[in-house]
């Protein structure tokens, strides 16, 4: 899910995180070590994902700091309401527009011109480290060899495809998705009810081992195989050596505290583990038929009033509860540390660590509520000035990272060697993506990433493979060009 | 084949763009915005071609022969209309968004059109010189055998074909250079054409870039070819200069270090 940090607007790429967690969780064939962990991680990590995802929701978040903090309690009623029939551009901070309007001697322009700004800006801030773990996603997939090759299945996707007939293979991949979609929404809704019957240790637990499970396990994994293809020795102490230290960071910058950027850097990096687990272990037809109904299921899931992640999201909103950490992949620092404000969100019953950037992420879910609730910090606080600045910022799920990054993987490893499609494809995520962000500027509420990205995204791999790779290498062994 | 051809040829087909990006295009969202968008639809141009080429070929049943050739020609030029056509909707696109960004901030802050049609011809002219170039330079990474499948190199040595694909693949990468800048020139008499409804200019880019691809037909000769185009190239690279509002004057004081913004700069006076 994606949503803005101050604007309750959600995309789902949360009920994908969990559901790339669960299958993530699923023992893997070719790998035997791990496979009872990983059994036992598989019903937790799912619905630890879709709590996760859920937190998102801005319960405690404050609300769009405009510059008049007087005027905020009058402005934050306005916003609930203008939020909704709203219709302005692409940028995510109409909020921030309508918070200001009524400040005196702000001129309209000047507070346009921010919006549009900072609209544009967080468009760019998400674009990166899409393109980033992307880049790493096709890196890895043009490179290391193993990731391209069968080596067995996911217990979620028991049948296979290697059958002499198409509608035999067409057959199975559909019920290889059923399968998959069913057990993702089991878990979401065992989420759901984990989370509405404050099963926190539970969920947190879950989070960690989680978040453990890929921290060390795949990046030893990923490692191996990359020294491998490399054909580089390194000894078994400077590997644990390694390996130690980047899992340790890895997991104080996400669960704990950490300097943003290596948070950033740390969800990217497991996005990609996850994606390129997928891509490894889905076979062909399975893995997009999967991607569509992923999509759907998203789309379902955020926007439907008894969706699991929207009543996720409401719960949240309803308790002004943070969010879990790391599931949510988040744009920009609230400098929220000693403020007033914080206060509604620490006595929440979840007691974490707090961590300002958390803080900001799990907003957005429920707009409306949100005024009512949230107590605006305190007049002319000098941290209010300073949060206008930097504070808004916009998350997306780590489900989204991921199932992108399949996308585009899959694009790359079975494109038939042709880069063409591969950059079709990353192109028609980002519009999509671009588009999703308008939207969420226009709505104003939790919005389901994967949708429009996956679409055109499947649209632009299909046509381009099909279509546009034939007339192109025609178009360059004539060595002609348009 | 190695590192060396593949840095190469790379920087020498993409440097010009890549630096146009850095120095005017990746400081700016919006433009990064825009730039993509101009990409994506570049894109759809060749896919809406890349369908119309399919179903020619599948009309007349695949048979091999001249007929294939003409029908690639056709495709070819049916290719670069369909580009200019959604390079006016995508005009048409922008203007809608300035009109609605000037309509909600009156104050005007929104890039102004001529910007836009720079960032667009940049879009356009990126993705098309990528999709021509970058398979052949992934191929160039590898033992060097562009095209031939399963021989040893050893053997491709010694063919005597070295020189050959050699020779494509430096007229593919200077090829792509001229395509890029070219989209970027094209893009900006473009817009300016369509804001002041001079429908010559429009006919004039569509021309050129039917004579540009036409050129290509004449694929052995490749000095021929690669000349024509950049002669065109430093043509529409002076119109668009004119268009967009430069002059002989401002040049000159651009070159002499005496323009305003670089007096102001420096607070000098000329």
């Amino acid at each position: 899910m994606i949503f803005p940090s101050r604007d309750f607007k959600v995309l789902s790429g949360f009920s994908s995180d969990l559901e790339a967690r669960g299958v993530l969780c699923s023992p893997e064939p070719g790998t035997s070590q791990g496979r009872a962990m990983l059994t036992f991680m598989a019903s937790d990590s799912e619905e630890e994902v879709c709590d996760e995802r859920t937190s998102l929701m801005s319960a405690e978040s404050p609300p769009p700091r405009c510059c008049q903090e007087a005027r905020q309690g009058l402005e934050d009623g306005e916003n609930a309401a203008q939020w909704r029939s709203q219709d302005s551009e692409e940028d995510l901070d109409d909020a921030d527009r309508y918070v200001c309007s009524g400040v005196p001697g702000q001129p309209l322009g000047l507070e346009e011109e921010l919006t549009l700004k900072y609209g544009a800006k967080h468009v760019i801030m998400l674009f990166v480290p899409v393109t980033l773990c992307m880049i790493v996603v096709v890196a890895t997939i043009k490179s290391v060899r193993f990731y391209t090759e069968k080596n067995g299945q996911l217990i979620y996707t028991p049948f296979t495809e290697d059958t002499p007939s198409v509608g035999q293979r067409l057959l199975n991949s559909v019920l290889n998705t059923l399968i998959m979609i069913s057990v993702i929404v089991a878990m979401t809704i065992f989420l759901v009810v984990l989370y509405k019957y404050r099963c926190y240790k539970f969920i947190h637990g879950w989070l960690i081992m989680s978040s453990l499970m890929l921290l060390f396990l795949f990046t030893y994994i990923y490692l191996g195989e990359v020294l491998k293809t490399y054909n580089v020795a390194m000894d078994y102490p400077t590997l644990f050596l390694t390996v130690w230290n980047f899992g340790a960071v890895g997991m104080v910058c996400i669960h704990w505290k950490g300097p943003l950027v290596l948070q950033q850097a740390y969800l990217i990096m497991i996005s990609a583990l996850m994606a390129l687990v997928f891509i490894k272990y889905l076979p062909e037809w399975s893995a997009w038929v999967i991607l569509g109904a992923i999509s759907v299921y998203d789309l379902v899931a955020v926007l439907c009033p008894k969706g699991p992640l929207r009543m996720l999201v409401e719960t949240a909103q309803e308790r002004n509860e943070p969010i879990f950490p790391a599931l949510i992949y988040s744009s920009a620092m609230v400098w929220t540390v000693g403020m007033a404000k914080l206060d509604p969100s620490s006595q929440g019953a979840l007691q974490l660590p707090y961590d300002p950037e958390m803080e900001d992420s799990y907003d957005s879910f429920g707009e409306p509520s949100y005024p009512e609730v949230f107590e605006p910090p305190l007049p002319g606080s000098p941290e209010g000035e300073l949060e206008e600045e930097e504070e808004r910022g916009v998350k997306l799920g780590l489900g989204d990272f991921i199932f992108y990054s399949v996308l585009v993987g899959k694009a790359a490893a079975t494109g038939s060697g042709d880069w063409n499609t591969t950059l079709a494809c990353f192109v028609a995520i980002l519009i999509g993506l671009c588009l999703t962000l308008l939207l969420l500027a226009v709505f104003k509420k939790a919005l389901p990433a994967l949708p429009i990205s996956i679409t055109f995204g499947l649209i632009f791999y299909f046509s381009t493979d099909n279509l546009v790779r034939p007339f192109m290498d025609t178009l360059a062994s004539h060595q002609l060009y348009i | 084949m190695t590192a060396a051809v593949f840095f190469g040829c790379a920087f020498i087909a993409f440097g010009p763009a890549l630096a146009l990006y850095i120095f005017t295009i990746a400081t700016e969202p919006l433009r990064v915005i825009f730039l993509i968008i101009g990409a994506f639809f570049w894109l759809v141009s060749l896919l809406f071609s890349s369908l119309f080429w399919f179903m020619a070929r599948t009309i007349t049943d695949n048979k091999d022969g001249p007929i294939q050739k003409y029908l690639l020609i056709l495709g070819v030029l049916v290719s670069v209309l369909i580009q200019e056509m959604f390079r006016f909707m995508y005009y048409k696109l922008l203007k809608k968004a300035s009109e609605g960004l000037k309509s909600i901030n009156p104050d005007e802050t929104a890039p102004s059109m001529r910007l836009l049609a720079y960032v667009s011809g940049l879009g356009f002219g990126i993705m098309s010189g990528v999709f021509a170039f970058v398979n052949t330079l992934s191929d160039s990474l590898g033992p060097g055998t562009v095209g031939i499948h399963g021989d040893s190199p050893q053997f491709f040595l010694n063919s005597g074909a070295y020189p050959l694909i050699e020779k494509t693949r430096l007229n593919k990468t200077f090829m792509t250079l001229v395509i890029i800048l070219l989209h970027v020139f094209w893009g900006i008499i473009f817009f300016d054409g369509c804001e002041k409804k001079k429908w010559s200019a429009l006919l004039v880019v569509l021309l050129t870039h039917l004579l540009v691809s036409a050129l290509t037909f004449i694929s052995p000769h490749y000095g021929i070819n690669l000349v024509s185009t950049y002669i065109i190239m430093v043509l529409m690279g002076i119109w668009a200069f004119f268009v967009a509002g430069g002059s002989c004057r401002s040049l000159k004081f651009c070159l002499l270090c005496q323009d305003k913004d670089f007096l102001l700069f420096n607070q000098r006076s000329r």
